[in-house]
């Protein structure tokens, strides 16, 4: 009985789904004590998350109380488990963490128990009892196919192989993290392992990316939880973002808009300014290029996020976030030393200029001195 | 394909520096040229102090001339609203001051954003009316040369595409913020080889010409 709906930790392969058979996710969540209160604030807040009206979040708590356990491989590549801990490290078991536990997670190297072999076997076990039907969540960048595909390897299998494979039977593949999603710290300049985004390379399945890094854990399960509910991909934006979390800049929904507005910023991390909690600006914050959640949803259960603790957003959510000049010079401020290069090509200009002005007067001497006078009697002369 | 984060840092280091070298380059020639080439010698016995009326006339012009108001009122109203308006853009814009202080060392408040968020509106209709001036008012049409056009737009642009960038038109945001970079380069690679050299040598031409009249003894 346990078997059919838990992870297939000691390595046999998965048997068969059998959806009937398997409890729904409402029982499950009643079974960990979740209350059915609990469970609507939950649907409610998934509601206003994905921009629905709260009319809806009857009609998710319904769907979502009988969903079945869809079968989810999780991929770990180039990454540092930030994503994972993100996820799991919640203070207290949330409704969202529930929800993560009823689906079925065939496949996580850091949750899952088996090792080695036995862990691949369950890979491959998941993917042939739920064919086409299954989620694929990617963590971390992996070697480009152009790349060195020993930089980073599961099982002797090269990343790239395994996800090409692993994708292939996929319902959909979601990328969690910067990294899966746009190449992230690896894919870095110079990027010595060639890494690139899960996007770059799956072309023919449905791509979600939920950025971050790591992504809020209420994005993740959001992203989740829209899927068992209506069974379909969330409206992307042009990163492939769902646009119910990544629809708006940090900037815009900053609680320190205001002094940015007023032009009151902190100049150091410890002055005045920042005990009166002016806004960062000056300090680097990249809220005004960032779009992502977490001026909204906020951290660790609602407690705080990086903005509110006094740290400038460092853009963590978008394309390329480590190669956009440093974490703590203002966005408007140039890398390099610009004011070297405008003193420079100025002194240049200047002897270039003096040059000039020197040529200039030699030949209106030069001129002055093959001036000749004539009188008017030569003048007469000539006519 | 290059990525709107590659482009912005693009624009933002490498072309940044280039536009810089240039407009330094190309401006501080041009003036120092007008400096060393000096003028002309006046044998005249001085009536009156020329750095007097040098200083003077600086600050008078700013004075619309009865005359020229008379004649070309929308030409006076509307070409200080933009002027203006352009400059408040420019240095007063806190992303703005945050750039001159990191390339001159040097910073001064600035207005809330709203404010300039206003003003540059304003500012980009009194452009606008000034090009619409142009193309229907049929002696300035005739007076206009391609290069006026040019010139309106490399102006335009700048304001534009700041304003676009501020209230997120163009999206992403690094594509929006690189645009308003680029053409703000642009602006700077001609400044020192066009018309726009003005904003600069305008303040020499309104000091000689008040040096003249100064050292004539003319009560201006």
């Amino acid at each position: 009985m346990a078997s059919s709906h838990h992870q297939p930790t000691d390595g046999r392969p998965a048997p068969p789904r059998q959806p009937d058979a398997q409890p729904s996710l409402g029982e499950i969540l009643r079974r960990n004590g979740v209350s059915r209160r609990g469970f609507l604030k939950f649907c409610a807040a998934t509601a206003s998350m994905m921009a629905l009206p709260p009319s809806m979040a009857p009609a998710i708590a319904k769907t979502l109380e009988t969903a079945r356990r869809p079968s989810v491989i999780w991929l770990s590549f180039q990454e540092c488990t930030g994503c994972t801990e993100s996820l799991t490290r919640s203070f207290a078991p949330t409704v969202e963490n529930l929800i993560l536990d009823t689906i079925s997670l065939d496949y996580h190297h850091t949750l899952q128990a088996a090792a080695g072999e036995a862990a691949e076997q369950a890979r491959e076990a998941a993917m042939q009892a739920n064919m086409g039907e299954y989620l694929v969540v990617v963590d971390g960048s992996l070697p480009g196919p152009g790349a060195n595909p020993g930089y980073s390897t599961i099982a002797g299998v090269s990343n790239y192989d395994m996800l090409m494979d692993t994708v292939k039977g996929a319902a959909a593949v979601v990328a969690v993290g910067t990294c899966a999603a746009f190449g992230g710290l690896p894919k870095a300049d110079p990027n010595p392992s060639g890494a690139v985004a899960v996007q770059d390379l799956v072309k023919d399945k449905p791509v979600i990316n939920v950025s971050g890094c790591p992504p809020v854990p209420m994005v993740i399960t959001g992203v989740l939880a829209q899927f068992l509910t209506f069974g379909k991909l969330p409206e992307l934006d042009q990163y492939n973002r769902p646009r119910a979390f990544f629809g708006q800049a940090i900037h815009d929904r900053c609680y320190r808009r205001p002094f940015y507005d007023k032009g009151l910023f902190a100049e150091s991390f410890d002055d005045e300014g920042a005990k009166k909690g002016w806004c960062l600006y000056r300090l680097g914050c990249k809220g005004p290029m960032t779009y992502n959640a977490c001026a909204t949803m906020k951290w660790n259960g609602g407690t705080s996020w990086p903005v509110e603790a006094g740290a400038p957003c460092l853009g963590c959510s978008e394309p390329d976030f480590w190669d956009a000049g440093g974490f703590y010079k203002a966005l408007s401020v140039p890398p390099g030393k610009p004011g070297d290069t405008l003193l420079a090509a100025g002194a240049a200009g200047a002897a270039v200029g003096l040059a000039a002005g020197v040529m200039g007067r030699r030949k209106v001497k030069a001129a002055a001195k093959a001036h000749r006078t004539v009188t008017a009697d030569e003048l007469e002369q000539k006519l | 394909m290059i990525t709107p984060m590659e482009f912005l840092m693009w624009t933002k280091g490498p072309l940044f520096q280039l536009a810089l070298t240039i407009f330094a380059l190309g401006l501080l020639a041009r003036l120092v040229e007008i400096f060393v080439l000096g003028r002309a010698h006046n044998y005249a016995v001085p009536r009156g102090s020329a750095v007097v009326g040098g200083l003077r006339t600086l600050y008078k012009r700013f004075h619309t001339d009865p005359g020229t108001f008379k004649s070309a009122p929308f030409d006076v109203v509307v070409g200080i609203i933009w002027h203006t308006g352009f400059i408040i853009a420019l240095l007063l814009f806190i992303p703005h001051v945050e750039l001159i202080k990191s390339t001159f060392g040097i910073a001064w408040p600035a207005l809330p954003n709203p404010v300039v968020d206003a003003i540059t509106a304003i500012t980009l209709l009194g452009l606008l009316a000034a090009l619409a001036h142009r193309l229907l008012h049929p002696v300035k049409k005739f007076l206009s040369t391609p290069g006026d056009y040019v010139i309106w737009a490399v102006t335009f642009l700048p304001l534009l595409t700041g304003y676009l960038a501020y209230h997120r038109v163009i999206n992403p945001y690094p594509l929006a913020l690189g645009l308003h970079i680029l053409t703000v380069e642009v602006f700077l690679i001609v400044l020192p080889f066009t018309k726009l050299t003005h904003i600069f040598t305008v303040w020499l031409a309104r000091y000689y010409n008040g040096a003249t009249f100064g050292r004539k003894g003319v009560q201006s």
